[in-house]
């Protein structure tokens, strides 16, 4: 007699099923925008100014300046939660050598314009966190490093942790990887840069970046 | 002193307690007494025994069988070490506190009770140790819901 060996079927996975990615989804349609990226004033007076003819010009010159600033200097917050702060302080070292690309690791959240949210946050972390992101002037953003930051990672299940810390504060880029090496990282504050630079320019915040865990 | 003289003398020591079961090989002895016993015990223990080091105490949950609290206390010059158990019962979450012999046993006591909720008489101050103190229900209990809401942040 044959013997048939098994067949093993394994169904394509259907991501659209997945609840924890449906439950981002809509938590991403109802996030609340805490923090105001674009002053009203300011605002008023660049729609003012681009009305006057020829003024689009100067606005989009203007635009254009101010960006390349903005993104020349980002200062992250200098901010660690778990062993992602270890590749983080690596890529701010002088190997990776961040400063080239005008960021100086600044010890103030109200010096500074990003903050790098490296490591598992925790329940109880969590209000401080909220806190620190505050504290930061407008504008700012924020980057999400690491699959525990992003979703919770390994720790997910567990009863003490935030599941993603896009619960808390509304994060730009996502950095995956576990934890992501400063390679990694450098590619995800290029991204933000790039966001940067056509922040003004479409009127409103560009879209994060798609989410890998 | 040696090691086995110090067993066989806490051995002897032990067994004329009522409820006091011994087992364990080597030099691990593992004592199992009732509850009003415990704290008794374990002052018998670092008195005649010497086991002057508290190394840790946590617990253990059984379900429908109820807690056991599980300490482990040391003899570091003879290489003695104790595993000190007692089983709460079912329902049953007091138990007698270690504190008033061996100071290490605060904290210990106060994370047994931020995890279990097993409340220790005469511990001096038993409050949450690790979690955030408005936390709800006891984690490590196997009862607990792992995703029970805990707003604004899950």
């Amino acid at each position: 007699m044959e013997i048939k060996p098994p067949k093993c079927t394994i169904p394509p996975a259907n991501w659209e099923e997945f609840k924890d990615l449906q439950e981002w989804k809509q938590l991403h349609k109802t996030r609340p925008e805490t923090g105001d990226k674009f002053s009203p004033l300011f605002e008023s007076v660049t729609e003012g100014i681009h009305s006057f003819p020829g003024g689009f010009v100067v606005t989009t010159v203007a635009d254009n300046f101010l960006n390349w600033a903005r993104k020349s200097a980002v200062w992250p917050v200098s901010f660690g939660l778990a062993c992602c702060a270890i590749e983080m302080m690596a890529t701010f070292a002088s190997r990776f050598d961040v400063e080239r690309l005008g960021m100086v690791p600044w010890a103030s959240p109200r010096h500074s314009d990003l903050m790098i949210v490296s490591g598992t946050v925790t329940i109880k972390m969590a209000p401080m966190l909220e806190r620190i992101y505050e504290q930061m002037p407008d504008p700012k953003w924020a980057l999400s490093m690491g699959s525990c930051a992003n979703s919770g990672g390994p720790f997910r299940h567990g009863y003490h942790v935030v599941k993603g810390v896009d619960r808390i504060i509304p994060v730009d880029v996502y950095v995956p990887g576990c934890p992501p090496p400063p390679e990694s990282l450098l590619n995800g504050l290029l991204l933000l840069q790039e966001q940067i630079a056509h922040f003004h320019k479409t009127g409103r915040k560009a879209e994060p970046t798609p989410k890998v865990d | 002193m040696s090691a086995e003289m110090n067993i066989a003398r806490a051995r002897m020591l032990l067994e004329g307690i009522p409820g006091v079961t011994l087992s364990g090989e080597g030099p691990i002895l593992t004592v199992e007494t009732p509850v009003d016993q415990f704290a008794v015990v374990g002052a018998m223990l670092k008195e005649k025994v010497g086991c002057l080091f508290f190394a840790f105490l946590t617990a253990i949950d059984h379900k429908e069988a109820g807690l056991e609290v599980v300490a482990r206390l040391d003899n570091l010059d003879s290489r003695v070490c104790v595993m000190l158990r007692t089983k709460l019962g079912a329902g049953n979450t007091r138990c007698p506190s270690l504190f008033a012999i061996y100071r290490g046993a605060n904290w210990m006591e106060r994370e047994a009770f931020d995890m279990f909720g097993i409340v220790f008489d005469g511990h001096p101050d038993l409050r949450r140790m690790l979690l955030p103190e408005d936390w709800v229900g006891h984690p490590l209990l196997k009862s607990y819901a792992v995703d029970t809401p805990y707003p604004p942040y899950r």
